[in-house]
C-alpha cells in the first residue's frame, strides 16, 4: 500500500516536508512500546503510535522503518519533526484513535503476510 | 586488511540524545556497502545496549570494529552492574523505573532482542563496577 493511500484512509496530515508519499509499505504495527518494535516488526511496516518521543523516530530509523503515523490527533514538536526528515521519515498525524487506525487499514489490505492466517 | 575500530562517548544525562552512537554506526556501515540485514542486526543490538546504558548506567563507552567478516561491538558503563543476569535474559523481566516505561522502554526485551540479533552476545558485569556486553554479528548469516 502507498502512503498516500495511508493518508486517504486515515485522513492524515503529512507533517514532514518532501514526504515521498508513493513509498510502499507492506505491514503495519500498532504500538506504543518501542521494546515491542524492535523485537517484533518486519521490514516496510508503518507504525502507528500514540508515543510522542524522540526514541520513536530513533527506533524506526533502526528497524529500517520510513513512516510513522501519530494516532489521536497528538502533535510532535518542530525538533521532532526535524529529526524524522534529518532520516527520512515521514510523519503523520490523525484524529482517529489506535484501534480504529489499525482497523481501517486492515479493512483496506494492509495485511501482514505472514500473520494472515493466525 | 586492517580493523576499522570507532569509539564513542554515550552521554547518560539526556535520554533524547540515546541513539545517535547507533544512528551514526548504522550511517557508517550503511556507506562502506555492507548487507542492509547485517546493518540492520547490529543498529538494533547496539541501539538496545545503548538505551540501557542511558537508562541503567548513566552512559558510558561504545568501541566497535569493524571487518568485511564481522563487526564486533563493546559497550562498556561503570554502572551499577546486573544483580541476576539470569533474570535479565529473561523475557518481560526489567528493573527499569515508570518514567523509562512511559517512554516506551523498559518492557524487558533488550538483553533477549540484542541476543537474538547478534551471532555471540557475552556479557561481563560486577555489582557496583559496572557491565561490558560484547555483540558479535557477522557477515554472511541470516541469524
Amino acid at each position: 500500500m502507498k502512503l498516500q493511500e495511508v493518508k486517504d484512509i486515515l485522513r492524515a496530515n503529512v507533517l514532514t516536508a518532501d514526504a515521498d508519499m508513493e513509498r510502499e509499505v507492506n505491514s503495519a504495527c500498532g504500538c506504543d512500546l518501542m521494546s515491542d518494535v524492535l523485537a517484533f516488526v518486519k521490514d516496510k511496516a508503518l507504525l502507528l503510535t500514540g508515543l510522542m518521543n524522540p526514541q520513536v523516530v530513533r527506533t524506526a530509523e533502526m528497524m529500517d522503518i520510513h513512516s510513522i503515523v501519530f494516532v489521536r490527533g497528538k502533535m510532535p514538536d518542530d525538533a521532532l519533526i526535524q529529526l524524522a526528515e534529518s532520516k527520512d521519515i515521514v510523519l503523520m498525524n490523525t484524529e482517529l484513535p489506535l484501534y480504529i487506525s489499525c482497523g481501517r487499514l486492515y479493512q483496506s489490505g494492509l495485511v501482514n503476510q505472514e500473520r494472515s492466517e493466525d | 586488511m586492517e580493523p576499522m575500530l570507532l569509539h564513542f562517548d554515550v552521554d547518560g544525562n539526556d535520554f533524547t540524545l540515546a541513539g545517535e552512537t547507533s544512528s551514526k554506526v548504522k550511517k557508517m556501515l550503511t556507506k562502506l556497502g555492507f548487507d542492509p540485514a547485517m546493518i540492520r542486526r547490529t543498529a538494533i543490538a547496539m541501539y538496545e545496549g545503548e538505551i540501557n546504558m542511558v537508562i541503567h548506567a548513566n552512559g558510558g563507552t561504545i568501541d566497535v570494529e569493524v571487518t568485511p567478516e564481522k563487526i564486533v561491538a563493546r559497550l562498556k558503563d561503570t554502572g551499577p552492574g546486573i544483580a541476576d543476569l539470569e533474570k535479565a535474559m529473561t523475557e518481560g523481566y526489567s528493573t527499569a523505573t515508570n518514567q523509562v516505561r512511559e517512554l516506551g522502554f523498559g518492557a524487558g526485551m533488550g538483553l533477549p532482542n540484542m541476543k537474538k540479533y547478534t551471532d555471540d552476545m557475552q556479557i561481563e558485569t560486577e555489582i557496583g563496577k559496572g557491565t561490558c556486553v560484547t555483540l558479535t554479528i557477522l557477515a554472511g548469516t541470516q541469524n
